[in-house]
């Protein structure tokens, strides 16, 4: 087995692979990343503006159609996430320095919604608010319109993307510990100074780290929105949604016009998260001690 | 000792409650909808929706897609997690990022260029069609299409397992006589073996949900193209809804084993690291 110690010197072995593997493996993994993500981007931001500035800067804003449905997704997305991190913060708590019965259970209902289809989780929300559905004949004799208008759009929207926040704080709130807390209370704080004094500003990284995932989600979320909105243009029509009727009616440069505002989004919370793993590694690192 | 301190903290009714509720009306609630509605078939009823010809192609598109993208992504995430781990080289810390931009891009966008690329004139379709490999509405563009979407899951979870191999493992079996490639094979791949299972599974799950990515590239033809998610939104606007439920039901159960079988590989390799 052990035939040929002395061929090996130990300098050798430290190097690593020969040097033919490495640049081969190196220019392959380049490759498929230029193929499968990076020709992809530069390919929108070619199609949106083959045609010049003045031509896309009309394809955007000559279409009011289009326009609304770029107000109509910056109106539904803040609301999601904020509906997400009023949540995310009580569960994070919850979850971070207690232990009750039902611990496990309760954040396996927390990753549930990554593991449903969002066109399932559309489906949900049409049986409920759908006019067969459990409320449609109470909010129809009401004469609320929840299905098809801003609440069913918020509310599938939540659905979606409710795990970024708390999935983000849970580990950051594990990793500082509740010595700081305790010290606060025991030293006279109420629970409400505690939290804004203490544990606030102690997750406010991983806090923003989370609102940043879930904002891009909920931006860019397609299937559930799809199945409740109706898709009436001009009405109830997101961006992701615009940039398919568009591309039904063969608008290809509306399509891509659009469609680069959502990369420049995605493009922008990439940045930003790197910039924050890069800054405060904390969040990294506070992963590995996650039970 | 840990439990006393921990109780000493305010805020476990307020947070636990309003969490609980939360969840509960977002959740619960439209979960419980969606396997009642499906209750109120009867079994023939049920049998003759989920068993139809159509259904079952569509199932059997989507579960294979879902699998050979969550095959390719295997083999393309090891890859590329070797080479960023491994190795130095100038660009890394771009491309590193680059990994995540399938779970931030939203998915429509990503079907949209996807076609468009792949189509006889696009960039990679002028070299690919005459070639007879068709990108865009074909069983491979929808394939294509979910392993982009599934990409970082694999990469994401290879990267910090083989981060954490120390050098000195490898040092010790070379020093013992071992190739490279034995290293590689008896050493490396079976400690990374776990966390390539569980992106595997994750992957696959995605793609078995996947609808905006899909919708474009796929000619969404009954029978030849229609994934499962197209054919529930297909029978939605039929307003079928108790058949698109049931057919809902099953894509739900089959999320649901892939969340179990997640969670019981991510305790396998814990234990094993």
């Amino acid at each position: 087995m052990v035939k040929d110690t002395r061929t090996i010197p130990i300098h050798q072995i430290r190097k690593g692979e020969p040097a033919w593997v490495k640049a081969l493996l190196i220019t392959g993994a380049i490759g498929i990343l230029v193929i499968l993500i990076g020709i992809p981007v530069l390919h929108v931001f070619y199609r949106a503006f083959e045609n010049g500035l003045k031509a896309y800067w009309t394809s955007l804003t000559g279409n009011r159609d289009t326009l609304h449905s770029i107000w109509l997704t910056l109106s539904i997305a803040p609301r999601a996430v904020l509906l997400n991190l009023i949540f995310g913060v009580a569960a994070a708590w919850a979850v971070a320095r207690f232990r009750f019965p039902g611990r496990t259970f309760f954040l396996a209902l927390i990753d549930l919604p990554l593991a449903i289809s969002p066109v399932v989780a559309g489906l949900f929300f049409v049986l409920l608010f759908g006019m067969n559905g459990w409320f449609g004949e109470w909010l129809d004799a009401h004469g609320l319109q929840v299905l098809f208008g801003t609440p069913a759009l918020v509310l599938a929207t939540s659905f979606v993307t409710l795990p970024f926040i708390v999935r983000e704080l849970i580990p950051v709130m594990e990793a500082y510990g509740d010595e700081e807390e305790l010290a606060g209370i025991s030293l006279g704080a109420s629970g409400w100074q505690m939290f804004w004094r203490i544990t606030l500003p102690n997750i406010r990284w991983g806090l923003l780290y989370g609102m940043i995932l879930c904002n891009a989600r909920a931006m860019g979320e397609y299937g559930a929105v799809y199945m409740i909105s109706g898709r009436i243009s001009g009405l109830n029509d997101t961006m992701p949604l615009r940039v398919e009727k568009l591309f039904q009616e063969y608008d290809m440069a509306g399509a891509f016009a659009l469609a680069s505002l959502l990369t420049l989004l995605s493009l922008v919370t990439l940045g930003l998260k790197t910039f924050l793993d890069k800054k405060y590694p904390v969040h990294e690192k506070s992963k590995e001690g996650q039970e | 000792m840990k439990n006393n301190t921990r109780n000493a903290l305010p805020g476990l009714s307020l947070s636990l409650g309003y969490s609980m509720t939360y969840l509960s009306l977002l959740v619960l609630i439209p979960l419980s909808a969606c396997f009642l509605k499906t209750a109120t078939l009867s079994w023939k009823e049920m049998g003759d929706v989920v068993w139809s010809q159509r259904t079952l192609s569509a199932y059997s598109l989507t579960f294979s897609s879902a699998f050979f993208a969550a095959v390719i992504n295997m083999v393309l995430g090891f890859w590329v997690a070797w080479v960023l781990v491994r190795y130095e080289f100038p660009g890394k810390r771009l491309l590193d990022s680059l990994v995540d931009l399938p779970l931030a891009l939203p998915t429509a966008v990503a079907g949209l260029v996807y076609s468009s690329l792949y189509v006889e004139n696009g960039w990679f379709g002028r070299f690919l069609v005459p070639l007879g490999i068709e990108g865009a509405y074909s069983k491979f563009g929808i394939v294509w299409v979910l392993v982009f979407t599934g990409f970082p899951f694999v990469v994401r979870t290879v990267q910090p397992v083989l981060e954490e191999i120390e050098p000195e493992v490898e040092e010790a079996a070379r020093i013992m006589g071992a190739s490279r490639w034995q290293v590689f094979t008896r050493i490396l791949f079976p400690m990374v073996f776990p966390a390539l299972l569980t992106g595997f599974a994750q992957a696959f799950a995605r793609g078995l949900g996947e609808y905006g990515s899909v919708v474009f590239v796929s000619s969404n033809i009954p029978f030849v193209s229609e994934m499962a998610p197209v054919l529930i939104v297909a029978r939605l606007e039929e307003m079928a809804y108790a058949e698109a439920t049931a057919i809902a039901t099953v894509l739900l159960i089959a999320s649901f084993t892939m969340l179990a079988m997640i969670n019981v590989l991510e305790a396998w390799s814990k234990r094993r690291g």
